[in-house]
């Protein structure tokens, strides 16, 4: 019978939940890397024993850790990110220049084809490469060397790299989002980068449509429409159906469509899961319930989901990564929150239960599907 | 040129990346300074390249503060000499994780 293995990174180290695929009764492991920050862990689409995970804290630094057998044993491989000549500047919240410096790996992104391949988004943002296993990393610095470098400026989580597309079609095709400067597209490998926002308004910056300045909290596709692309913004939920060139709402009847996290179904392209949050200076779901929403109609039309969710005193978030999907027969649909819970609906959301209710504050999840 | 056998003492997250069981034994060739501790440290653990000094620049990450006989030794300079009794193993060199939190 196949199964599932979801991999939880929190604040204070990482957790694999594993269950067959009933997804009713889980295995837990950890914590790994205790104590430490685990910004992302995520397994590689070839070889599901190859994961990688992100280790770091303000102390000791950057670390990345690879296991080879599903995570039952893990080696720790290359933590150098060096930025690729001269670093330059961007702006500080205040609107001063300070110089690029790099913090932490925010997002890991295996290869579609080579588990030895992998993409790393990092803190101040830029795109970094292995090809051996994250034995070494290499930047590609035509993101950071785009002419809009200068002004981009950091969100209130940093300014971070957080999403990574991969077209299946040809990886050549990348897409990822900087928050907060917005969506970039390279056709090309990662040499030249285009910015990808038209369509997006952003409170908060001078011109409220620019080029680039938009506080993107996560995108996602699914694999068969690698050209429609889902945005969950600070405020507003966005969809683009040409790879980017253009924009438009579709938060239609959200009660508020201030988020981080968004999904799409692994069986259905037009299918897509939010989670809204109350506002941008109150991170906890409206009226204190948690409620993910779900269309079916690629946006615009969204119902709640509730049941097996709290529908009172729920005040957690649902951060950026936090969010990811199976692709068993019943699409399963996973979250984890602030307040330390992660959630599993076996039934395409239609109903809820909390697969560990005490973990640290979760920063991120990823679920992979085993034969 | 001489060798000395110098003790270092780890902050627990980086015994438990190292794999280290208590203190660091470390045979140190020539002067004893925080560089050549360091040095000698990370050739031991490479996993613990980058964790207490940046990469490239081999500054002293902001977070990580060194001790010793009961003096802060985090602002003298790399390759100054460490004291006396850090150099014949009477003391470690304490590297420690600042204090920092509630």
């Amino acid at each position: 019978m196949s199964g599932v293995r979801v991999l939880v990174g929190t604040r204070k180290g990482a957790f694999v939940l594993s269950s067959d695929g009933a997804r009713r009764d889980w295995d837990i492991s950890g914590p790994h890397f205790a104590g430490w920050e685990i910004y992302h862990l995520k397994g590689s689409a070839t070889d599901p024993d190859r994961l990688y995970a992100s280790q770091s804290g303000g102390w000791f630094g950057q670390l990345i850790q690879r296991s080879d057998d599903g995570g039952r044993t893990w080696t720790a491989v290359g933590n150098e990110f060096s930025y690729e000549g001269d670093a330059g500047t961007h702006q500080f919240f205040d609107g001063t220049s300070v110089p690029w410096t790099f913090t932490r790996v925010w997002h890991l992104e295996p290869s579609l084809h080579d588990p030895d391949t992998i993409y790393a988004g990092v803190e101040d943002a830029a795109l970094f490469r292995s090809v051996d296993g994250g034995g070494s990393w290499q930047e590609l610095p035509g993101l950071r060397g785009h002419g809009t470098g200068p002004s981009w400026q950091p969100g209130a989580g940093g300014m971070c790299l957080h999403s990574i597309l991969l077209d299946p079609r040809d990886e050549a095709h990348m897409t990822v989002a900087i928050s907060a400067a917005g969506t970039f597209r390279t056709d090309d490998g990662g040499r030249i980068w285009r910015a990808i926002n038209r369509g997006l308004r952003s409170e908060g910056i001078p011109d409220q449509d620019a080029e680039v300045g938009h506080c993107v909290h996560h995108i996602a596709a699914h694999a068969t429409r690698p050209d429609t692309l889902f945005m969950q913004k600070h405020w507003d939920v966005m969809r683009s159906d040409d790879g980017g060139e253009q924009w438009r709402e579709i938060s239609g009847d959200l009660p508020t469509d201030f988020g981080f996290v968004i999904d799409v179904h692994a069986h259905e392209p037009g299918t897509v899961y939010v989670v809204p949050i109350t506002s941008d200076y109150l991170h906890v779901p409206l009226d204190g319930k948690l409620r993910v929403y779900r269309s079916r109609t690629g946006g615009d039309e969204w119902e709640p989901l509730t049941r097996g969710l709290p529908q009172e005193h729920c005040y957690v978030n649902v951060l950026r990564d936090a969010m990811a999907v199976d692709s068993l027969d019943r699409c399963g649909i996973y979250f984890g929150t602030t307040g330390g819970q992660v959630y599993v609906s076996p039934d395409e959301g239609d109903t809820w239960a909390p697969i560990v209710r005490d973990l640290p504050a979760v920063l991120s999840v990823e679920v992979q599907t085993l034969p | 040129m001489t060798t000395h056998s110098v003790r270092v003492v780890l902050p627990a997250h980086l015994r438990v990346l190292g794999r280290v069981d208590g203190e660091v034994v470390l045979a140190v060739d020539g002067p004893v300074t925080q560089r050549s501790v360091l040095d000698a440290l990370e050739l031991r653990h490479p996993v613990l390249r980058g964790t207490i000094r940046e990469h490239g620049t081999l500054r002293r990450r902001a977070f990580v503060r060194f001790f010793a006989c009961e003096r802060d030794l985090s602002h003298e300079p790399p390759d100054g000499p460490l004291p006396d009794e850090v150099a014949t193993g009477a003391e470690p060199l304490l590297v420690v994780g600042a204090m920092a939190g509630g």
